[in-house]
């Protein structure tokens, strides 16, 4: 385990620091596009709705592999080069964007009407009742929720590996088909993980102390 | 509308033969209600009668199928009406408060002036500081809601209102989710605002309340206003059957 980690430690560190970068990069946006299509969801207008709701079916109903792919296959073929990185960085961004999107949706209805209320009888629009008062409450919610999400988009970041987008999983393949040593490099590759995901878990868990 | 505010003796809530229905509920029949600037208007009735759609149509929390509101100048049957212009100078307190859980007491105060209306951040925090005074809570201002009384939440929920410096305030039974023995905490804080000059529309069991401090007693019934009456009429003799019935069942207490 020692020798995989001595010998190849460099090809880890590039696969570990890609996947900790898409992990972030995803985490940042699928946040933000998961709580806009929650907000399409509460919000009064038909056509919104209906735009939220075909967004989160679509992307939570495929799996996340053939999402990835048709990001490195189908549309550098007909729209814009991508490489596996940026491929496999905009497939796990949707994908995890529709559960976030459920996720808040469910925390923002938690709040009660009246906090809504009360803002709009205080004088404050929609968007600033939304952003001061809503959704500060539906985070709180879902915060147990929202920390398996993060930790699911962690782990799923390894469908990199099948795009090449040179992250944990792919230094991984690559170290145990070269060396033989499958053994010693998956549970390196694991302890690699665990290094993202255990802190995270316990800062989630902190928030949710922190915040209740 | 900018003619239509300057006007002097205009009233502050006018309804026009508004009509509202819910699928077939006729929930408010007809209504046709003058408030003046300054008056104190108090609403009662079974509880189910309107009383509180009445109210929540006045600051557009409610809409209506028909007729003609005017608050303050602007009209509410006129879908291009802003309806934060109303809600900007038109405060309201609910009987279940709505204060906000995420914030501060301070900071529920604070909120509404500094987002619209743009106030000065130091002149926001003296003027809510002052304001919690009037209300008895000013050693809450760093509490959370749910660390408060009913009854400190309420008089709270009133200061937050007044901080928008509002034409007139809209009460929606504003003391029945409270415990008795906090009731005239909140009654008091209320007749104050009142003898300043406030126009107000309450909604309200509380007839002690009412006799001290209306002008005029509005009792309302399936969606209609069966009587519009001075306050001492309205008490000493009240001229519908259901008015007379209401009013018995309620003073018994």
């Amino acid at each position: 385990m020692i020798n995989v980690f001595t010998q190849h430690w460099q090809e880890l560190l590039v696969g570990f620091g890609n996947t900790l970068l898409c992990s972030v990069i995803a985490l940042f946006f699928s946040l933000i596009i998961g709580s806009t299509f929650a907000i399409f969801e509460v919000l009064p207008y038909k056509l919104l709705h209906i735009i939220g709701r075909i967004y989160i079916e679509v992307f939570r109903n495929i799996p996340l592999l053939v999402i990835g792919m048709f990001f490195y296959i189908v549309v550098p073929q007909f729209i814009v080069t991508l490489d596996g990185f940026t491929a496999g960085t905009i497939g796990l961004t949707l994908y995890t964007s529709s559960f976030i999107a459920e996720t808040v949706r469910a925390g923002i209805q938690a709040v009660d009407d009246g906090q809504m209320e009360g803002a709009r009888a205080n004088g404050l629009t929609f968007m600033q009742a939304m952003w001061h008062i809503i959704l500060p409450q539906a985070f709180r919610y879902v915060i147990p929720p929202l920390g398996n999400q993060f930790i699911n988009l962690v782990k799923n970041s390894s469908v990199l590996a099948f795009v090449a987008g040179f992250d944990l999983m792919y230094q991984g393949d690559t170290i145990a088909s070269t060396t033989f040593d499958t053994f010693n490099t998956y549970i390196v590759v694991g302890i690699l993980y665990l290094i993202i995901t255990l802190p995270l878990s316990y800062y989630m868990r902190y928030l949710e102390k922190k915040l209740a | 509308m900018i003619a239509l505010k300057e006007e002097k003796e205009m009233a502050m809530i006018e309804f026009k033969n508004v009509q509202k229905y819910y699928d077939k509920f006729h929930a408010l029949n007809n209504i046709n209600l003058k408030v003046d600037k300054g008056e104190v208007v108090v609403v009662v009735g079974p509880s189910g009668s309107g009383k509180s759609t009445l109210i929540r149509t006045i600051n557009g929390l409610e809409d209506f199928t028909e007729g003609q509101l005017l608050v303050n100048g602007y009209d509410l049957a006129d879908k291009k009406t802003d309806l934060n212009q109303i809600r900007k100078d038109v405060g309201m307190v609910f009987q279940h408060f709505n204060l906000y859980d995420n914030k501060t007491v301070l900071e529920n105060i604070m909120l509404a002036p500094k987002l619209v209306l743009k106030r000065d951040p130091k002149e926001n925090e003296e003027m809510a500081m002052r304001l919690l005074k009037t209300v008895g809570v000013a050693d809450k201002a760093g509490s959370y809601p749910r660390q408060l009384s009913g009854g400190q939440k309420q008089r709270v929920a009133i200061a937050r209102s007044l901080a928008m410096k509002p034409k007139a305030l809209l009460f929606d039974e504003p003391t029945s989710a409270l415990d008795p023995e906090m009731i005239d905490d909140v009654l008091n804080v209320m007749k104050k605002i009142a003898k300043e000059g406030m126009t107000m529309v309450v909604v309200t069991h509380e007839m002690g309340f009412a006799r001290e401090v209306a002008d005029r007693v509005i009792f309302i019934d399936n969606g209609q206003i069966l009587e519009d009456e001075k306050a001492d009429i309205f008490f000493k003799a009240p001229k519908e059957k259901r008015a007379q019935q209401f009013l018995s069942k309620i003073i018994k207490h």
